[in-house]
């Protein structure tokens, strides 16, 4: 019989364990910690930024007392400052830029800074950001997530009228339903699209279905021009037998759930835990199964333990919290019977050219829940077929986020080169907002 | 490990550091810490006429901090000691009685009235302190009253008072010397014509702090009202080092003995003042900032710095660096120097580049071989130390001499020859050479 039920620990320990993993800073700790920052010429944080934020500049102010100047140094470049602050793997973007790990190795704090900056903003509600006159254009923007708020929100400040569709019933994308809770307590997500959505000018539509409910083609009749930040909603799936047992569950959904249930404790829980997969969303749902109190949680990665998509940051997460990470093998079959009950696997050498090899040599590690956590897809039905270029099941897009479809931008996880990552997906919108503006404003477009 | 005693005017004191004339050496209660502590003397607060003078009930002192609080430089608006004259007398006596190996010097300040002097400095004599200081340096709130700096400006003044004091003292008369002037030397010639034998310097420097930025006032004020007080801590040093320089190197004062104050929080600022000519050192705002147990650290610490040095007491160290400050017209114009990058060392902020590129002389690069990389350009670098100033890194940047071949800046050759501006061609004052 499978052991899964809620309540395997007690709720403080619960509440315990899906405290804030980072504390923010206090107010001395961020002085001292701005002290620590060399103000750097032509700064390699800056350049590691992908939402190439000022950050020297936003130190300095936090440095001089100018809180409210420095929260608009960051959010006039991303606004989801707060949330980047929060869940950016700095240690492989800003921190690792940073020259202090030159000589004492250890970065300035700056992710921590940057939420001591932006936090206040959203505390208190303060208006950074004002509206250029009226464009008369509209855009549709479908996606709610990262990259579709960052282009809502850019588009609106400079001046035009946005619609924004969104399948869930709350906006903010992965923000609220993917990021593991410890990363964003407090419904950091809903105050931080709250606050975007202030600036005005954003209409929002939840629960329209892009290829469903509404076309590519539709959106782009009645409106001046469209940005597609979908995402994927579309789970990878192993191919494997066993794989339709009940106790075999696709980790994104896990997680949803887990960001969306009232009380953590009341969602069920294996005692032995197998996620299959190497990526943030691998440590994510094997970490929270472990805060939740499972007895065991093993993540099986088919590659080398390099060559994990999660950050060494993550992967200790992982070794920390009692998780065990077994690299070099694949799943071969989810055993039974009626339900799963373990996951037998094969063994997989690395080969010189990156490729892996089978072994033949094969064990099996027993499961009342199989996570799979191996990427996902652009969900089946979203684009009509032919319309866009793809590449690798992802949408193509230019240096502007333009697509090859005349008039649609698109940007985050569902296009080429998209990394995962909360602020690559702000920069998407932030630049695809940029092009449309200059679309829009261009003479043969008959605006300016 | 070297001997720290030290004699100053005869007065002998287990190590160099004196507490200055402040509020740390009000009462007997803080004398007596400190020489548990190990101060090796202190000058008591300064002593004025009956009836007392009396403080504000309000703030006093404030500060300019680094991010984490650090005390950079302090301000203060204290005057004299606002207690009764025989009380000090009566502590001082004790003190003096309980602690005869320290020094204890007593701080003075008296209206420009000779009999007021006659009456009084027999009075602080007769407790047994070692010597008497004469506060001609007070800036604020005194001065109003014609003491203090408002004596210390005058040098007919200090001459004057000082002959006043040297009248009726027996023990040895020290004056300590305001900066508050547009130069330090005719202050301290004044004190040695009166007589003096020392002087110390320096006192604090006027100032404001800041603004309230909330009320748009001075801060700190005394309802709603602030005045100027007298700055001092480590932010001041290089002021009371200059100074101090100077009257060490002039013929006419070198002879003075001095007591050297202004900054000092560590051993190395004492050296800094030893070499330069002074003596002993006080020191008050450190002591107000940390407690007195920072005494540990200066005498270690200047005891461990005598020992590698391989000199066997303080003397030895007094005025060595004398010699080596001289004026500007004797400054060899021949001497050229460049700035180096240690490249295993640069962490790669790029400060050094764009403080020359905005600032000075264009002679740092940022990239080399489109790498970010910076590199000292020998064709325009001047040797202004600005680089090696800013770096953050200790050792990473250094001034490296040209002894030989061409200036790469200017095409001229190296010379070995001293040649400075009093026999410049430029210089049309120039002595023919």
């Amino acid at each position: 019989m499978p052991d899964i039920r809620p309540n395997r620990i007690s709720r403080e320990e619960i509440t315990e364990n899906f405290s804030e993993l980072h504390p923010p800073l206090s107010h001395p700790e961020a002085l001292i910690e701005a002290d620590r920052c060399y103000f750097c010429f032509d700064a390699p944080c800056t350049t590691a930024c992908p939402t190439d934020i000022d950050i020297p500049g936003f130190i300095q102010k936090i440095r001089s007392g100018n809180l409210r100047g420095s929260a608009h140094t960051i959010l006039s470049e991303n606004i989801m400052g707060g949330m980047c602050a929060r869940v950016c793997p700095t240690e492989v973007l800003c921190e690792e830029a940073c020259v202090r790990n030159l000589h004492e190795e250890k970065p300035v704090e700056i992710g921590l800074l940057q939420r001591y900056a932006t936090d206040p903003v959203l505390d208190e509600d303060t208006q950074l950001f004002s509206r250029e006159a009226a464009s008369g254009r509209r855009v549709a923007v479908v996606g709610g997530g990262p990259a579709g708020l960052s282009c809502a929100h850019r588009l609106a400040v400079l001046g035009h009228e946005v619609t924004l569709f969104d399948r869930d019933k709350k906006l903010g994308g992965l923000n609220e339903y993917g990021i593991a809770a410890y990363k964003t307590v407090n419904n950091f997500a809903q105050r931080e699209v709250n606050y975007i959505l202030s600036i005005g000018g954003i209409a929002v539509r939840n629960g329209v279905t892009l290829g469903k409910d509404v076309t590519v083609t539709q959106l782009r009749d009645e409106y001046d021009s469209v940005f597609l930040g979908v995402g994927l909603g579309g789970i990878n799936q192993l191919g494997i037998e066993g794989e339709d047992l009940p106790g075999v569950e696709n980790a994104v959904e896990y997680i949803a759930d887990l960001r969306q249930a009232s009380d953590k404790g009341d969602l069920p829980v294996g005692r032995r835990v197998v996620v299959i997969g190497g990526g943030m969303t691998a440590i994510d749902v094997a970490v929270q199964s472990k805060r939740l109190g499972a007895e065991r949680v093993d993540i099986v990665y088919r590659r080398t333990f390099d060559q994990m998509g999660a950050s060494d940051f993550e992967k200790n997460l992982a070794k920390t919290s009692g998780v065990t990470i077994h690299p070099l093998a694949r799943p071969l079959k989810i055993l039974g019977p009626g339900h799963a009950s373990g996951v037998l696997f094969e063994r997989t050498a690395p080969g010189e050219d990156g490729s892996i090899a089978d072994t033949g040599e094969t064990f099996t590690l027993d499961a009342d829940v199989v996570f799979k956590a191996i990427g996902q897809q652009l969900r089946d039905g979203v684009l009509e077929d032919g319309s866009i270029k793809m590449k690798s099941g992802k949408i193509v897009v230019d240096n502007n986020q333009s697509s090859s479809l005349a008039g649609v931008w698109a940007g985050g996880d569902c296009v080429l080169g998209g990394d995962d990552l909360t602020v690559t997906a702000v920069q998407h919108g932030k630049v695809a907002a940029i092009a449309i503006d200059h679309y829009l404003r261009t003479r043969e477009n008959g605006y300016g | 490990m070297a001997d720290l005693a030290s004699e100053f005017l005869g007065i002998r004191s287990p190590n160099p550091f004196w507490l200055a004339s402040a509020p740390p050496t009000d009462k007997a209660y803080n004398v007596n810490r400190a020489f548990e502590a190990g101060w090796g003397g202190a000058v008591w607060k300064t002593l004025g006429e009956d009836p007392p003078i009396v403080n504000v009930n309000g703030p006093r002192y404030s500060a300019i901090h680094s991010n984490d609080r650090r005390v950079i430089g302090f301000n203060n608006i204290e005057l004299i000691t606002d207690r009764p004259l025989q009380t000090n007398l009566d502590e001082i006596r004790q003190i003096k009685r309980d602690w005869p190996d320290r020094a204890l010097v007593v701080s003075v300040m008296f209206p420009m009235n000779a009999e007021v002097w006659k009456k009084y400095v027999p009075m602080i004599e007769d407790t047994g302190a070692d010597a008497i200081e004469l506060n001609f340096g007070c800036p604020h709130g005194m001065s109003e009253r014609g003491m203090g700096s408002a004596v210390g400006q005058v040098p007919e003044y200090i001459q004057m008072a000082t002959e006043w004091a040297k009248a009726a003292a027996r023990v040895p008369v020290i004056v300590k010397l305001t900066p508050n002037v547009a130069n330090i030397l005719p202050p301290a010639k004044a004190a040695k014509d009166g007589g003096a034998d020392a002087v110390s310097l320096i006192n604090t420097i006027n100032s404001i702090m800041r603004v309230d930025y909330d009320t748009l006032t001075m801060y700190p004020t005394t309802d709603g009202m602030g005045t100027h007080g007298g700055y001092c801590g480590e932010a001041v040093k290089p002021i009371a080092l200059n100074m101090v320089a100077e009257i060490a190197r002039t013929s006419e004062t070198k002879d003075l003995p001095i007591s050297g104050i202004g900054g000092i929080s560590d051993w190395r600022d004492a050296v800094d003042f030893l070499a330069l000519g002074a003596s002993n050192v006080q020191i008050c705002t450190a002591a107000m900032v940390y407690g007195f147990k920072i005494i540990d650290d200066l005498t270690d610490g200047l005891s461990t710095f005598l020992d590698d040095k391989g000199m066997s007491s303080v003397s030895d160290l007094v005025g060595r660096a004398v010699p080596s400050v001289t004026d500007w017209q004797y400054l060899n114009l021949n001497y050229v120097e460049k700035a180096v990058i240690d490249q295993d060392l640069c962490i790669k902020c790029g400060r050094c580049h764009i403080v020359c590129e905005d600032t000075s002389h264009q002679a740092i690069t940022h990239t080399v071989n489109g790498q970010r990389r910076f590199e000292v350009i020998d064709e325009e670098c001047v040797g202004c130390n600005l680089c090696v100033s800013v770096c953050p890194i200790d050792g990473c940047i250094t001034m490296r001499r040209l002894d030989d071949g061409f200036d790469p800046r200017t095409g001229q050759p190296i010379s070995n020859e001293k040649a400075d501006w009093t026999t410049h061609p430029n210089n049309p004052m120039r002595k023919s050479s």
